[in-house]
């Protein structure tokens, strides 16, 4: 019954995000319209798979580091991929993948060097050292982005300052092919993680003594977490809220076995992000608000509330 | 009858990284089917460590931990699981559960990557449930547990691991005495009923001596005695071990120790 609920509203969302848009489109021309074809279905595809994979990595993360604020951009990312970014808008890139990729570089750079801070004495990793360290370098990292927008001149600071607020407006079949083919790894390994991220809930020690591999586990959920959270930021931009807001609605629905609740997290930030990104192109049609704005604005109140009902056990 | 030694650790060393001395000093403890051993041992002594040597958790620099005749080191995590259940000092509670759900946690190690819980999976927590005497809680969530009815739940846990050895440290702390007798004689059963090898990290010397078969007194990472309680706790080597002047009166063939009051001005 929830899973056919949430299957409805993610069709339902999807419908909305190919039908809505700033151009009218008559419902009978939908098939044959060049805009639908060309703009609005990859990017609803790709609003539905960057929203999923935001709140996969936020529930993943959640039980890695054993904390239920925990965001998929908490650990650097955020600040690694706008620095990309930015460099990349500074040094004037103009090729349509140079922005995607400095970013994606610049997550991975973050991702690395939080990983290699997060090994405590060389072997373990130590999830309060790595959000340490996470946050630490994406402080880094937008400073020096900061640093470089500030002596940029006025138009390229407006282009690096929408990008870091997040948007699917870069979205194409390309892009949607591209990120087809590299999710479903990281994602096949958050979910073969279910059953021992319930374990590790208990803690380190307690999960190895029920089975659990606890430094391959840690390992494993720390890149993939890193590595769907870079491709997300890399063809979107910082889409804040559906890694955080979306696990903690999924586990009132579903409790916190990450077995449904993986997956459900996936649909319900799919879902998420596609609603979200409709009302980015239509509110202030013809021009378009920074997605990571309207995730902003209803993921907050929403979050507000759950944490009411969180403190009032 | 000569017991099935399950846990059988001999002469290990170990000293944590960057350590000035080592946390353990040539240790041996043994675990066999159906007895209670204890580990008893001032603060820092050197009990838990000895018990991470033993699971493998920790590689002792030398001697050797082996758990059914196999080097501790080269279990994996999810077979030794299904041999040794352990109850640990501490555990977090991050997202709520009821009972029932958490006791399933112990059937990790007995389930396959994708597959679903079975049905000897659910009978296996009841049975575990039943065997501590915690049927009646598999329902409530587990905030609302006394730390009595948490302790038991989380032997349950260990229990539907079906292990052949049970290791508890410290399970009593913060409990009151009616909760501490429970889990003792809990403790006791298991090794009479079920044959289960346990080996129980304890304070409480007393309760110990009266429950456990052999002891292993631990000081400063050495063994201070190893054998049955009588032969273990005598006066002399209590007040060696705890720094303490003690008296010992026998209670149902038990040593048990009273604490004297130290004097103002003797020693």
């Amino acid at each position: 019954m929830k899973w056919l609920g949430l299957a409805l509203t993610a069709t339902a969302a999807f419908v909305l995000a190919v039908v809505l848009g700033p151009a009218h489109v008559p419902l009978a021309e939908l098939a044959t319209s060049d805009i639908v074809r060309s703009l609005r279905v990859p990017r609803a595809i790709l609003a539905f798979l960057v929203g999923g994979a935001l709140a996969l990595a936020g529930t993943g993360l959640q039980a890695l580091v054993r904390n239920p604020l925990a965001d998929p951009f908490l650990l650097g990312l955020s600040g690694g991929a706008g620095l990309g970014a930015v460099v990349a808008i500074a040094l004037h890139l103009s090729s349509p993948w140079a922005l995607p990729l400095a970013a994606f570089a610049g997550a991975l750079g973050a991702m690395g060097l939080v990983y290699r801070l997060g090994l405590v004495g060389g072997a373990e990793l130590d999830p309060r050292v790595l959000i340490l360290a996470g946050v630490a370098v994406g402080a880094f990292a937008a400073a020096v982005t900061t640093a470089i927008a500030s002596l940029s001149d006025a138009a390229q600071l407006r282009n690096a300052f929408l990008w870091l607020w997040g948007g699917l407006s870069g979205a194409s079949w390309d892009t949607v092919l591209v990120l087809c083919v590299y999710a479903p790894i990281p994602i096949a390994v958050l979910l073969a993680a279910a059953r021992p991220l319930d374990l590790l809930a208990l803690g380190e020690e307690p999960a190895r003594h029920l089975g659990a591999d606890v430094e391959a586990l840690k390992r494993r959920v720390y890149l993939a977490t890193s590595l769907l959270t870079a491709a997300a930021v890399a063809v979107s931009g910082v889409v804040g809220f559906v890694g955080l807001v979306v696990p903690h609605a999924m586990r009132l629905l579903w409790g916190h076995r990450h077995r449904p609740l993986l997956p459900a997290a996936f649909l319900g930030g799919g879902t998420l992000l596609a609603l979200s990104d409709t009302l980015a192109r239509v509110a202030v049609a013809p021009r378009e608000l920074p997605v990571g704005i309207v995730t902003a604005l209803v993921g907050v109140p929403v979050f507000v509330l759950l944490l009411r009902r969180w403190t009032a056990h | 009858m000569d017991r099935a030694l399950i846990l059988d650790v001999r002469d290990v060393r170990y000293r944590y990284p960057g350590a000035a001395a080592d946390a353990l000093r040539g240790v041996s403890l043994g675990a066999r089917a159906g007895e209670v051993t204890a580990v008893l041992g001032p603060n820092g002594s050197g009990k838990t460590t000895l018990v991470r040597v033993a699971l493998g958790v920790l590689a002792p620099s030398a001697g050797s931990a082996a758990i059914l005749g196999r080097p501790a080191p080269s279990w994996s995590r999810r077979a030794l699981a299904r041999v040794v259940g352990v109850v640990t000092q501490r555990e977090e509670n991050l997202f709520p559960q009821r009972v029932r759900e958490t006791v399933l946690l112990g059937r990790y190690a007995h389930l396959s990557l994708w597959g679903q819980e079975r049905a000897v999976d659910h009978a296996a927590v009841r049975r575990a449930l039943a065997r501590s005497d915690a049927l009646q809680l598999a329902e409530r969530w587990i905030w609302t547990l006394s730390g009595g009815e948490y302790q038991r739940v989380r032997v349950a846990r260990a229990l539907a691991q079906e292990p052949q050895l049970l290791v508890l440290d410290e399970p009593t702390v913060s409990l009151d005495v009616r909760h501490e007798m429970e889990l003792f004689q809990l403790v006791r059963a298991l090794a009479d009923r079920d044959a289960l090898a346990v080996v129980l990290i304890t304070h409480h010397v007393n309760l110990a001596a009266r429950f456990a078969d052999r002891v292993l007194l631990l000081a400063e990472g050495q063994a201070a005695g190893s054998g049955t309680p009588a032969e273990v706790l005598t006066r002399e080597t209590v007040e060696r071990v705890f720094a303490w002047p003690v008296s010992i009166t026998p209670f149902e063939g038990a040593p048990q120790i009273i604490p004297l009051r130290k004097r103002e001005d003797g020693p």
